[in-house]
Order: C-alpha cells, then structure tokens, then sequence
C-alpha cells in the first residue's frame, strides 16, 4: 500500500492534500470538519488587519452546461479580528496534532509588523506559515499582496525579514499575474525561503451580463477584477511550476496550486515536482468529502505503478518538458481511425478540413485503390447532397423489408472518414475532438531519419543554415 | 393570435389526454442541447424528410438563442411544432444519432425541437416574412393538411397568389382532426395553421368535388396543387359492419379533438394494428373503457405499428388477441354488443386461412375499424390523364409534377400514407417544383 505522508520542507502531514488559504479556510470549526473528512493539511485564510469585504464577491464561468469551469473571487483576506484567527489555530492544533496547520500572513510592509506577525502565528502553534505575496485584487492597490509578488526586490526583502525571526517554514506564495513566474520565485529563493507555492488566482473579469451590460461579479452595478482559479487555470499552473522547477536558480519545494479537482489533476502536479497540493474550487463546488476519493485514487494509482511514496514519482516529468527548439523535428506520427469504434459523427472531417491541414475525407464508400489517392471534395458538397436527398419516414406496412436499414446500428462506411496518411502533419486536432476514447490514436511512422532538433539543424544559431549566403 | 380563439379544446380533452412527452424546462433544454455533438453533415439532418438542420439548432438552444433556433428550423420545416410531436422520431433524427453507437442516449431532438417551437409561438412571433417581389400568378392548394400548407407557405413567401380549399370548417387536416390528442392538440395544430395563413394565404372553406367545381378551378388558377389525403377508413367488410357503435378509427379520434365524444361503453375492440389502432385504442383506455382489445389477423412479429406505439399501448392496458379475424357484427337494439372472430393461420407465402370451428364471440359495446384508408379514387377518377399507380397520383419525386401539366400533388395522396413530416416534404417540394415551372414561363 502506498504511503502517502509528506514531509513538506519541514512540515508534516499525513496526506499532501492541504485546503488552500481561501473560504474553506476561513475558521477553526472549518478546519476540523475537513481534517476529519481526510484533508492532510490547511493553509488558514490569510491572516492580517482584519479588512472590510463587499457583496457580491464571486462570480464563475459554466461551460457546455457544466457549472464552474472557472471560479473568481474579489473577496479580500481574513474579515476576522488576528487574535481570533490564532486562539482558533492554537485551538485547532491542540485537537488536531498530526494535521498540518500553515498560517497565511500579509501585513502592510513594514519589517517591525512582519516580524510581529511571524511571531504570533508561531506561538499559536503554525507548523509553517505562507506569505501571502499573490492577491491580486483589493489587497494589491493597498500596496500588499500581488503588489509585492510583482516586485522581486519587495518579495526578496519582505522573505528576508520573516526570515530573521521564522522558526518554522517559511512559503513564498507566487503570484501569476506577472511576465516571468521565475523571477518572484529566485527572489524568495534568494531570501532563503522554505519553499514556494504556486499559483495564486489569476487577474479576470468572468463575463458580461448582456441585459444590464455590468460585468461580474456585480456590486452595487460596478465590478472590479478579480482572480480567476478552478479547472480552467490548471494547464497555466502546471506551465508555470514547471518553469520553476526546471530553473535549478529558482526551484525550492513547491505547494502547486491551481484547478485541483481530483487524484488524477494531483498526481500531474506531482509529476511536475509539487511536494504536496493545495485545493480551493473543488471544495467550494463540492465539499471537503472530495478529499475522499483524492486519497484513496492517488493511493490505487500509486500501488498500480509501484511507487511506495510520492518522493518516488516526484518530479519525473519535470525533464520530459523542454523548449521547442530541443524537439526532433523527424518524429512523425500519423491519425488512425479505428473503424470498429468510429460513430460517424465526422467531426474529424471538419476540424481536419476547417481547423487543420484538409487531409480527413469522406471517400471511403468508393473503394479501395490503387496508390495515392487524392479526392478532395470540401465538406460543403457533402451538406449539399444530404439536403438535397430524399428521405422518407420508414413505414412497416410500405416498406417491408428496407426497415431493417434503418435505426441503431454499425457506422456505415460512407460515414467512417479516410486519413490520408501522406499528407497527415500528426498535429492530433482529430484525436482531439473526436468523442470516442480510443477511435483515433496517434501511430508513429518510422520516418527512417536521425533525430534531429531546430538546435542541431541550425547549428545553435535559430536560423536555417541553408540561407546562409557566401561571399 | 385572434385566429386561435375560433377553437377551445373541451376541458374534459385536455383533462383525460395530458401531454405524452411533457415539454423541456429553459434549463433542461441547454444541458441535452449541450449533450448534442454537433455531427459534421448530420445523419439526423439527413435522415429527417424536411432535411432541418438538427445540430445547427441545437446549437442555437445551446447559446439560448430560441429566435435563431425556431426560425432556423422553419427555414427547413414551416410546421415543425407539430413535426416536433407528432414525428416518429424514433425512426428518423433520433433513431439515426450517432449517440446509439455508444452506448448512449441520443439526443432527444423532438423535444428540443419543440422547445424552440413553442417558446416561438407562445411569444407571439410570426414567420418571418423573406421579402420577395409579389407574383401574378394564382396557385390553388386543394386539402389544408400539411402538404399544402408546407406548399402554400413557401409559395407564399416566394410571392405568390395561393388559396387552400377544404371541406372541413378547420385548417390542418389530420393535424387537427387526426392525430392523438397527447401527442397534438387541435389548438396547436390551428396555431400553426393561423401562423402560416398569416404569411397571407387565403383559406376557403369549400369542398372540390364536382367536375363543375373543378372546371371553376382550373379557370381561375394557374397551378392546383393537389394535398386531398387519402379517402374514407376501409370498412370491416363483414356481416353487421353498419349498425351502431361501429364507427372508424379516424372518425372516433375526430370526434373527441373536437370535443364531441367524450364517452365510450366498457368493452372497446379496434380492428387493425397499424399507427392508428394505437391511437383509438389508447383515446378508448383515456376515456374510461375498462376492457380495450386490439383484434389483428397476423402475429405479434408483425404487428405494423411502430414498436414505441405497440409499447405505450401495452403500457396503457391495451390487450391484444393475435390471428384473429372478425367476421360478423352482432347487434341488440342496433348497437354492437357482440364481434364474432375466427382464429386465421398465415402461410409463409402470406396467404391466410381460417381455422375450421374455432369461431367465438368477443363482447363489445364498440367495434373501431382502423384497417387503413382507401384512396380517393373517384375523385382522382376525375382526371383524364392523371397517372395513377396503387391508388397513388404518380408524381416526379423532386418536382411534386404529376402527369398533367397544370397540376402538382404531395403528401399521402403519393406516398400512400405517411407521417406528417413526408407530406411537409412532399409539399415544400412541389413549391419549389411549381416554382421553378412557373419561373420558366407555362
């Protein structure tokens, strides 16, 4: 069975499933019901002065009538009083001594304050803190938050100052609302932090109502931007912790954040070099009872792969990613449909025809041939002839025997598309929107050449040497 | 909507005859139009005589752009509310989804079709009207059932004159006056009927049935189209068919859309196992008859109607008695109470034999013939040189052309008998086909 305890820059927890410093954080009574629906850790709703919020505070993007794709928030950080916050961590540290409990901190920049701050967070009982440099809406215009994740020398400095006093693990959390994530993260690398976490919400305005034309969420008939997390933002969260965990300047253990929703989306984060996993959006969708099936998924896929720990798959993918010049530009890969699967649904022929490189036809009723075959009928003469068809309802009593060509059954041919594998570019738009799993897969083509990168081809220079002209 | 108020359905209809497939709630709707995989040359567009295009408004409904969605599919189909319910989907759009292949549910196209439908009419929109330049020529569209209404309305909206004639008060046809009332309500049916007479087709309330009424006809417009349907309900033929309490399927349906039949006796036995029989015998069940038999001379395996109808029906407490024959009516005091039958064996070439001896009675207060209906063959005897095959005007598919010149024909009267969507195609058709035969001058 796989072990799923983490030592996380220092910090313990049972499982690398930690509640993220947000609403499902925000108090002691919270906390508790989550360690005891299985979450490993929590990172408290940030702690500070405590400020005033609006409402409303939330507004989400739904998308092909699912709800939630995409989560954003304006709400700032904790509305409660600090000394409640930290009775409520001592309190819940002393019922709950195996979980791992992170105090979120942003104070206003001032070192005597921080240092103040760091202190009191640590005498309630924190096992670590994370220093909240990533809000990137109302904290921000105060001078805190994203203010201070933007501007390395202020993150570097601020790290520094907690550092003087930290006696527990000290997190940077990076925000991405910046042109290089790397940057901040060398910063608190440079300050001798613990660790990083990554990524903090991302700058949004979720969408416009068409009756009142206000955008959301909607206070009072004004909107401010806000940031945006949930599934939507995974694909830029595991861009940028990749980023900095490749950067051998930048990388320190790394808290990934950022549309977190199960085992699987887990287990990716991993695979990038994240030591334990921060979640938000799922929970606010569904519960802490989500952890559930995070525990027990990652621990199934662990025990089916061999790994006893995380430690053992951590990172491995982290070189398996590199820059584009860096790619054999010999491999070659080809779309296979398979015909027992296909549905007929011939949206490959489209997007191959619209989207791609117009090599999905619909000619397969006509027959094998001989050699390369090169009919190249557009999609528009297909609709043409369908409409122009005619069909008629299918009658028992006047049809007799034909009834049987109708209903459920096998694709037929005429439906079924053809790759033309000579002029296929392998770019996978097919295999893409293609709706049944395994019809069209990737097969490699032995192309017969050497491997051979735009690096080798160019000679370093990124330019082709062919253009090269001598004097 | 002024046209509707000529009609009210008898609270007692609506009360025994709810819905069969309720409609789609807003929200409802977008998740199945979602579902929707938006197929490339669609096999349900295909499949789908009027050739609507399905994933493109689903994809409307999916963007909750219902105008877009409704005007779209009346671009292809000018009475798609009634084809969104009454439509054997299960045959056509629905039945050719690609969603079968998979082990999932298709989509269900009637339903969202009918969403966008009614959200269209219940908000008070009319067709939209194409701005064509007005035409001289007068076309006569005889019968206001779909077929000429589909007719009448793209010849109208390409500017022409067109009148429909009809015997009956009511435009629709077997819209109105046929189809089972929890699948199509006869205010639906005139809603859609007001909406296309709205475009500025004239309707008149008079019966073709004369060689004098013909000739009239013929002088006064440029092409007839013919839409006249099929004739009478073929009687049962045996001993006693005329006396009381025998009364044809469509005759019995009629009757109770127009609020004039609102009992039946206890016993109810309907002759025939086609689309029909299942309407009479379920409108039977619905109004209060306790013991409802379908009598059918062949097996279970051949039973005509569709297999969802013979479904509902079984599910609605219809018995059936298979390979039995009526031969004779009995009566007291001039109403049916009793069917004699015949137990009938059927060879493998389809030949039929009654068993010696093995007569019994079936005890009735009603005897429902739906057996089919016979074509018009008097009226169609009219014509000269009308070709006419099975009982079927023979026309050019394409075109709708029959054999003379001056006249176009669609809908059941060509194809024998089919669903309300195939005479919509039939009509539009010939539209087009007059059209274009107008267009190159007579």
């Amino acid at each position: 069975m796989a072990d799923l305890k983490i030592n996380f820059a220092g910090i313990k927890s049972p499982n690398p499933f930690w509640l993220a410093s947000a609403p499902p954080t925000n108090c002691g009574e919270q906390i508790m019901r989550a360690f005891d629906a299985g979450w490993g850790g929590a990172v408290w709703k940030t702690i500070g002065e405590p400020i005033t919020n609006v409402s409303s505070r939330y507004s989400s993007v739904d998308w092909a009538g699912q709800r939630m794709m995409g989560l954003n928030n304006i709400e700032l950080i904790s509305d409660r009083p600090i000394e409640v916050n930290l009775r409520e961590i001592a309190e819940v540290k002393k019922r709950y001594p195996d979980n791992a409990v992170i105090a979120s901190l942003m104070v206003e920049t001032k070192r005597e304050t921080w240092h103040e701050m760091v202190k009191r967070a640590e005498d309630a009982g924190a096992d670590g803190l994370e220093l909240n440099f990533g809000c990137p809406h109302g904290m921000s215009e105060r001078g805190m938050g994203a203010a201070v994740g933007q501007d390395p020398v202020y993150a570097q400095m601020i790290t520094e100052w907690v550092k003087e006093v930290a006696k527990t693990p000290v997190i940077v959390k990076l925000t991405p609302n910046i042109t290089d994530i790397r940057v901040a993260a060398r910063a608190a690398k440079a300050a001798k932090a613990d660790a990083v976490s990554a990524i903090n919400t991302i700058n949004s305005i979720t969408g416009v109502d068409l009756d009142t034309f206000e955008a959301r969420p909607n206070v009072g008939g004004k909107s401010s931007h806000g940031g945006y997390c949930g599934p939507a933002v995974k694909p830029i969260a595991l861009n940028m912790i990749q980023s900095v965990m490749a950067d051998p300047t930048a990388a320190l253990p790394m808290s990934g954040i950022g549309g977190i929703s199960n085992w699987q989306d887990a287990a990716e984060f991993f695979l990038l070099g994240c030591g334990s996993v921060q979640v938000c959006t799922a929970v606010m969708h569904h519960g802490y009872r989500i952890v559930e099936d995070m525990v027990d998924g990652l621990g199934n896929w662990m025990d089916s792969k061999g790994f006893k720990t995380i430690e053992d798959f951590r990172g491995l993918t982290i070189s398996k990613v590199t820059e584009w010049k860096h790619l054999d530009l010999n491999y070659k890969i080809v779309a296979h449909i398979n015909e027992q699967l296909c549905i007929g649904c011939d949206l490959c022929h489209i997007a191959c025809w619209d989207g791609a490189h117009q090599c999905i036809h619909m000619d397969r009723v006509e027959g094998p041939r001989d050699g390369h075959v090169e009919i190249h009928t557009p999609p528009a003469e297909f609709e043409r002839r369908s409409k122009a068809s005619i069909a008629v309802t299918p009658i028992p009593k006047l049809d007799h025997a034909s009834m049987e060509a109708h209903g459920p059954y096998a694709t037929p041919l005429a439906r079924i598309p053809r790759v033309d594998e000579t002029e296929c570019v392998g770019c996978n738009l097919c295999s893409l929107v293609c709706p049944v799993e395994n019809c069209i897969t990737m097969v490699e083509v032995l192309t017969g050449a050497a491997p051979e990168t735009w690096n080798e081809r160019t000679g370093g220079t990124g330019r082709p040497l062919t253009q090269t002209v001598t004097t | 909507m002024a046209k509707q108020a000529i009609f009210e359905e008898h609270p007692e209809v609506a009360r025994r005859f709810p819905d069969l497939h309720p409609p789609f709630e807003p929200q409802q709707a977008v998740v199945e139009a979602n579902r929707c995989l938006n197929c490339f040359d669609a096999p349900c567009t295909a499949a789908c005589p009027t050739h609507i295009d399905v994933p493109k408004f689903i994809k409307k409904i999916g963007s909750r752009n219902l105008r877009g969605a409704a005007v779209s599919i009346l671009d292809a189909n000018v009475l798609a509310e009634s084809c969104s319910r009454v439509c054997p989907v299960e045959v056509l759009c629905e039945g050719s989804c690609v969603m079968h292949r998979y082990n999932k549910q298709p989509i269900e196209i009637g339903r969202l079709q009918r969403h966008a439908m009614s959200t269209f009419y219940d908000s008070g929109a009319q067709i939209p009207k194409r701005n064509s330049p007005a035409r001289k020529e007068k076309i006569a569209c005889i019968g206001a059932g779909p077929a000429s209404l589909a007719c009448a309305a793209e010849l109208r909206q390409q500017g022409f004159n067109v009148t429909i004639f009809d015997k009956r008060p009511l435009p629709g046809g077997l819209n109105t006056y046929g189809v089972a009332e929890y699948k199509l309500r006869a205010a639906d049916s005139l809603r859609e009927a007001a909406a296309i007479l709205e475009l500025g087709v004239e309707y008149r309330n008079e019966e073709i049935a004369d060689d004098a009424a013909l000739a009239k006809l013929e002088q006064e417009f440029d092409i007839i189209f013919l839409g006249i349907g099929l004739g009478q309900m073929h009687k049962l033929g045996v001993a006693g068919d005329a006396t009381g309490g025998v009364v044809d399927a469509l005759e019995f349906i009629a009757g109770i859309k127009m609020g004039t039949t609102l009992t039946v006796g206890k016993n109810v036995i309907v002759v025939g196992a086609g689309n029909t029989a299942i309407d009479a015998a379920v409108a039977a069940v619905r109004l209060g008859a306790s013991n409802v038999h379908i009598v059918y001379r062949r097996d279970e395996k051949s039973i005509s109607a569709f297999d969802f109808e013979f479904e509902h029906a079984k599910q609605e407490g219809v018995k059936f008695v298979w390979q039995t024959l009526p031969v004779a009516v009995h009566s007291d005091g001039g109403n049916a109470k009793a069917l004699e039958c015949v137990t009938v064996q059927v060879d493998a070439a389809g030949k039929f034999t009654q068993v010696q001896g093995s007569n019994f009675q079936m005890a009735c207060d009603m005897v429902i013939p739906a057996i089919g209906q016979s074509p018009l063959l008097d009226f169609l005897g009219k014509f000269r040189d009308l070709k006419v095959e099975k009982g079927r005007i023979v026309t050019d598919r394409a075109t709708g052309a029959t054999s003379i010149g001056k006249y176009f024909a669609g809908g059941d009267c060509i194809n024998g008998g089919r669903e309300v969507v195939d005479a919509v195609a039939d009509g539009k058709r010939a539209a087009l086909g007059i059209a274009a035969k107008l267009a190159g001058g007579k």
